[in-house]
């Protein structure tokens, strides 16, 4: 077996993707925390680090385009750096969905607060799973987790429209909840957002690990039946 | 603080695999025993039969089975050694003059075998022309390279030989750069005319199949673009088999790719699909570069 440079630098490649995820995820982490114990200041700090992911999704880009044209890979080798360029753009997007989060805590801050946090976290948690895992997907190459990661994005859906009609009733009853409870709802949609982008992930890793394009198909092809 | 606690988070504990999991384990993937799948969708022009090919008591060619798809460009790829000129020079029945050269099984043109003793193998040749890695005009006129095939025939009508001459000379598209000195040296062409020349003779008799052995292995990057441009036109007129081993090569310019090894065939299929995703992990090892 040849011990290719190429390798090297597929593994470092990688070795960016991860750091890249981790502050993404970080990003949703921390953007959940400001809001639950509202704390602005963190969410400042969290609206000024997203530069740091929107660097690292260049980084990656230019890597990638530099693979590309001096390698000319093939196969698994094609299959890692196209699926990097992607993933690094879903990354980026779930470390911009951290800020609006943020930005929406900023101004629920302004206000009292309309009810106790506990469907938001819950929501959070399960989005921030999924792309925890949905990266240890990638990094383990594993299909299987992959596919579990896609199946996990209904029961974000479902948090979604239950605290979607439970904020819509604060509103029938009293108009002046109307502003927050727009502003929870816009969270909530991140959240859900970030757990699509998560899945987008799993759907790269099956398609990196088996060449095979799930997105847009019926579940059969998730369940990899 | 921020800045230290994103170092630990989660995901950034999992280190990416080491090198050795991304490489591929050993040459004996279970996968490896099974029967390649042995066609493409297409008619077939060529059919390899349970072929086996021994040069004396050396077997260079193990059953191999293989359906070469009409007005399609198919390569074949695989590290030196690996039978795949063997094979191509079987097409046209080259090997015949190697001594102690024998074969087990059937090349079929047309569903015709081409080992067939009633067969004209001049006849056959006319039909499967074939270019090798090294140019080798005859040292006589351009005009004369091509006209030769033809002349042999027993074509002897002027203005049918230039007829013949100017539309080979087109299809191989060298006509533009030598029409003016058609019957000057051929042995004055650059390399890559000299190239493209040998592929103008091998038209002028007007056949089927197209073999090419390594047909840009000695030529600069611009020739070697000028020909492969031209194997998408001629592949509109003829089947064109090449040999090469320049992976991207046969990735630009083929429809199908056949990878053998050690004189096996391990893996034939659509060239998109064999570039992208490999069914055989030989194959894969291979056009990624982990061996060769």
């Amino acid at each position: 077996m040849i011990q290719r440079h190429f390798d090297e630098e597929l593994a470092e490649l990688k070795t960016k993707l991860v750091r890249m995820a981790g502050l993404a995820e970080d990003q949703i982490d921390k953007a959940l925390t400001a809001m639950v114990n509202r704390d602005s200041a963190l969410a400042c700090r969290v609206i000024e680090r997203d530069h740091k992911v929107n660097a690292l999704d260049v980084e990656i880009d230019e890597a990638c385009i530099e693979l590309l044209a001096l390698h000319q890979p093939a196969a698994r080798d094609l299959r890692l750096v196209t699926t990097a360029m992607k993933l690094s753009t879903e990354l980026e997007r779930i470390s911009d969905l951290a800020e609006s989060i943020c930005e929406r805590a900023i101004e629920l801050n302004e206000e009292p607060q309309l009810k106790p946090y506990i469907d938001i976290p819950r929501m959070g948690n399960l989005a921030r799973m999924m792309v925890k895992e949905s990266i240890d997907a990638f990094v383990k190459e594993d299909a299987k987790l992959a596919r579990k990661v896609i199946l996990d994005d209904d029961s974000v859906d479902d948090l979604m429209e239950q605290l979607f009609r439970e904020l819509l009733s604060f509103m029938v009853e009293n108009p002046h909840t109307i502003s927050r409870a727009i502003r929870l709802s816009f969270i909530a949609k991140s959240l859900e957002r970030v757990g699509d982008h998560a899945t987008n992930i799993a759907e790269l890793v099956v398609y990196l690990v088996e060449g095979k394009i799930i997105r847009h198909t019926t579940p059969p092809a998730i369940s990899g039946r | 603080m921020l800045d230290q606690q994103y170092d630990v988070k989660s995901s950034v504990t999992i280190l990416p695999p080491a090198i050795s999991s991304l490489e591929i384990e050993s040459m004996d993937d279970p996968d490896s025993t099974l029967q390649p799948q042995s066609s493409v969708s297409g008619k077939a022009k060529l059919r390899v039969q349970g072929f086996n090919f021994y040069y004396g008591p050396v077997q260079a060619l193990f059953t191999v089975d293989m359906d070469i798809p009409e007005h399609q460009v198919t390569a074949f790829i695989g590290p030196s050694g690996c039978g795949k000129s063997t094979l191509l020079r079987c097409m046209n029945r080259l090997n015949d003059l190697i001594e102690g050269a024998r074969h087990e099984g059937n090349i079929l043109i047309d569903n015709m075998d081409i080992f067939d003793p009633m067969i004209d193998i001049t006849d056959l040749r006319k039909r499967v022309g074939m270019v090798f890695q090294k140019s080798n005009p005859f040292p006589k006129s351009i005009h004369e390279n091509v006209a030769y095939g033809p002349r042999l025939q027993g074509l002897k009508n002027r203005t049918v030989l230039d007829e013949i001459v100017e539309r080979s000379l087109r299809g191989a598209g060298l006509w533009e750069e030598v029409k003016d000195r058609l019957h000057k040296s051929a042995l004055g062409l650059s390399g890559g005319q000299q190239q493209r020349l040998c592929i103008a003779r091998a038209l002028a008799v007007k056949p089927d199949v197209l073999l090419m052995d390594e047909p840009c292995s000695a030529l600069d990057p611009i020739a070697t673009g000028i020909i492969e441009e031209l194997l998408f036109s001629l592949k509109k007129e003829l089947t064109v088999v090449i040999v090469t081993h320049n992976m991207q090569q046969a990735a630009r310019v083929s429809d199908c790719t056949a990878f053998m090894y050690l004189g096996r065939l391990i893996e034939f299929g659509r060239t998109k699909q064999l570039f992208t995703n490999p069914s055989n992990k030989q194959t894969e090892d291979y056009i990624t570069g982990r061996f060769g």
